[in-house]
């Protein structure tokens, strides 16, 4: 089988029986992305010679019998992770001559793992987007029809490893930004609960629902990454201080008896049809694995986009607040005064959508209307919360679509802001409610992948990875690659 | 929701972000879509209900000690800094 084809266990295995030096499997990368990538724009930069020197690396200390489950996997970093001497750009122009001054705690971590930096990866500016179009580099192509969109925001990380340019990606999710693209270019993605995962150097969008995880073909592949990137940071203040369960003996787990609940609200007018119908399938084949499948109603998940559009642009419109045209970033050039200097460095650096989002979150925290807006949106909030809790009281795991139709054209739903955010309608709950997620590949719609999502209670991921491993034995929708990528 | 354009100019202004005349119409458009959508959360019944203040039930803000945990790196911070001058950030005059 094509190197590019193996999972990351089987390419660990490679490594370790010398079949194929860290190096080597860089090198193979590397080509691959030099072919591709202009067709897709997964990346926004490549880095070889940091890969290079990451396999030497890796390749020395195997020979010194001190290799780990990682050392020597490739992967490519979504660009909203700090990069140390390399630029990091989250998509923006206003980052466009930013080159970090340290590494985010999942670079570091993962690169202490042992893992090869391709490059940093396409997305939304800002992580503000469903399709990967509002990036300042153009939008990413999804590899299985160029001229459909790959999700968003970490679309670059979707589309890489779709069309196995890298095994694995980083990706953050803020209101499906993992899940969505995963599902609409047919791979995994893990979406950890809220504190699980550093957010130290990962570069804020909405930082009560911002969460890095993971983009791969497999939840196998998912554990072995999320593994090393879980646990305790304290340069991020929300990192939650618990124990990190063994994830990768975890998906040996059996399913006999784990109680999965099937989201009316889920399966509302909105759904295509088709998509609707495999999502029924996929729940079914995990009934067959032994899982027992009850219907659960969380009466208030309706009312999720509309929080999450108050909420994350009132964040959003916070911690950009930052980019001044002063102590880094874009700057415009000759300012009459300090007030020219702000408005017209934020006003040229940052794309339509990021600046809609600012003003939508200044408008819902200004005098006069933070009760009206934000205050009112945090208490729906609650109430989802509450809603998720009381079904976590009677399953152990909650599932549906992931998104709510296959991949889209580029350019369909740009104009209009209320339907391209519609596209998240399954997954910002997971976000609102701090809970981890996942989504699957579940077959496909006129040649484009579908996505089932499984959602679980806080720090339940051990419980969403055996559910998608025992899937994923059973089906081979994850191991399915465009024929052009083969 | 319906803004008008002094709105939305009054918006930009707070938020500190040029925006052209030509962009103007299209924020007074979208941003009062975007207003008129969130308004079904007031169907929502909240009157005893406690605002959100952290994702994870019971979890606070976590303090560190205020003690010195960083090496100063003023030079490599500064090398993104669009204009720096004696290790200070340089701006238009603010004072007159």
């Amino acid at each position: 089988m094509s190197i590019h084809l193996r999972s990351v266990a089987e390419l660990a295995a490679g490594l370790q029986s010398r079949e194929f030096s860290a190096v080597e499997l860089a090198r193979h990368f590397l080509a691959r992305i030099d072919k591709e990538n202009g067709a897709l724009n997964a990346f926004v930069t490549v880095t070889p010679e940091r890969a290079l020197a990451d396999a030497a690396r890796a390749d020395a200390v195997r020979a010194a019998g001190k290799a780990g489950p990682l050392t020597g996997i490739p992967l490519a970093h979504k660009d909203i992770f700090c990069t140390d001497g390399i630029k990091t750009s989250c998509g923006s122009k206003m980052l466009d001559n930013f080159v970090a001054p340290y590494d985010a705690t999942v670079v570091a971590r993962l690169g202490a793992a042992g893992t090869v930096m391709l490059g940093k990866t396409n997305m939304d500016e800002f992580a503000m987007g469903s399709s990967n179009e509002t990036s300042y580099y153009g939008p990413v192509r999804n590899p299985w029809d160029r001229s459909k969109v790959p999700g968003g925001s970490s679309g670059g990380s979707a589309a890489a490893v779709a069309a196995r340019l890298a095994p694995v990606a980083t990706g953050t999710d803020t209101g499906g930004s993992i899940r969505q693209p995963a599902a609409l270019v047919g791979i995994s993605g893990l979406k950890p609960t809220y504190g699980r995962v550093s957010r130290y150097g990962m570069i804020a969008f909405a930082s009560s629902l911002d969460q890095a995880g993971i983009l791969a073909p497999s939840a196998e592949d998912c554990a072995l990454l999320f593994a090393a990137m879980a646990g305790f940071d304290e340069r991020d203040s929300t990192s939650v201080d618990a124990p990190v369960p063994d994830y990768v003996a975890a998906l040996g787990a059996p399913l006999k008896g784990l109680r999965i609940g099937v989201l009316k609200e889920f399966f509302s007018e909105g759904l295509d049809s088709a998509t609707g119908a495999l999502v029924e399938a996929g729940i079914a084949q995990l009934r067959a694995l032994g899982a027992e499948i009850a219907a659960v109603s969380c009466p208030n998940l309706p009312l999720s986009v509309p929080t999450y559009y108050v909420v994350a642009p009132a964040e959003c419109s916070s911690n950009l607040s930052r980019f001044d045209g002063v102590r880094f970033g874009h700057r415009c050039e000759r300012p009459r005064d300090l007030m020219d200097l702000y408005k017209r460095s934020r006003g040229e650096g940052f794309g339509a959508e990021v600046k809609r989002r600012i003003m939508t979150g200044t408008y819902v925290l200004s005098a006069g209307y933070y009760d009206a807006y934000y205050l009112k949106a945090q208490k729906v909030r609650s109430l989802i919360t509450a809603d998720f809790r009381r079904a976590f009281a009677e399953v152990d795991l909650l599932a549906g679509p992931t998104s709510p139709t296959p991949a889209f054209a580029i350019g369909a739903k740009v104009d209009d802001p209320i339907t391209m955010y519609l596209n998240d309608i399954y997954t910002i709950g997971a976000n609102l409610a701090g809970l981890p997620a996942m989504s699957v590949p579940c077959g496909f719609v006129g040649g484009l992948p579908v996505g089932l999502q499984l959602i679980g209670p806080h720090f339940g991921e051990a419980r969403l990875l055996t559910a998608a491993h025992a899937y994923q034995r059973e089906t081979d929708f994850h191991r399915r690659v465009p024929a052009a990528y083969a | 929701m319906s803004l008008t354009r002094r709105d939305v100019e009054g918006i930009a202004h707070l938020a500190r972000l040029e925006i052209t005349e030509g962009e103007l119409p299209v924020y007074v458009d979208s941003l009062s879509k975007i207003l008129s959508f969130v308004e079904q959360l007031n169907a929502a019944q909240t009157a005893s209900v406690e605002p959100m203040a952290h994702p994870l039930e019971g979890e606070v803000q976590r303090l560190r000690a205020d003690e010195v945990s960083e090496r100063d790196a003023h030079l490599k911070y500064q090398a993104n800094a669009p204009l720096v001058s004696a290790a200070l950030y340089v701006v238009p005059k603010v004072i007159e």
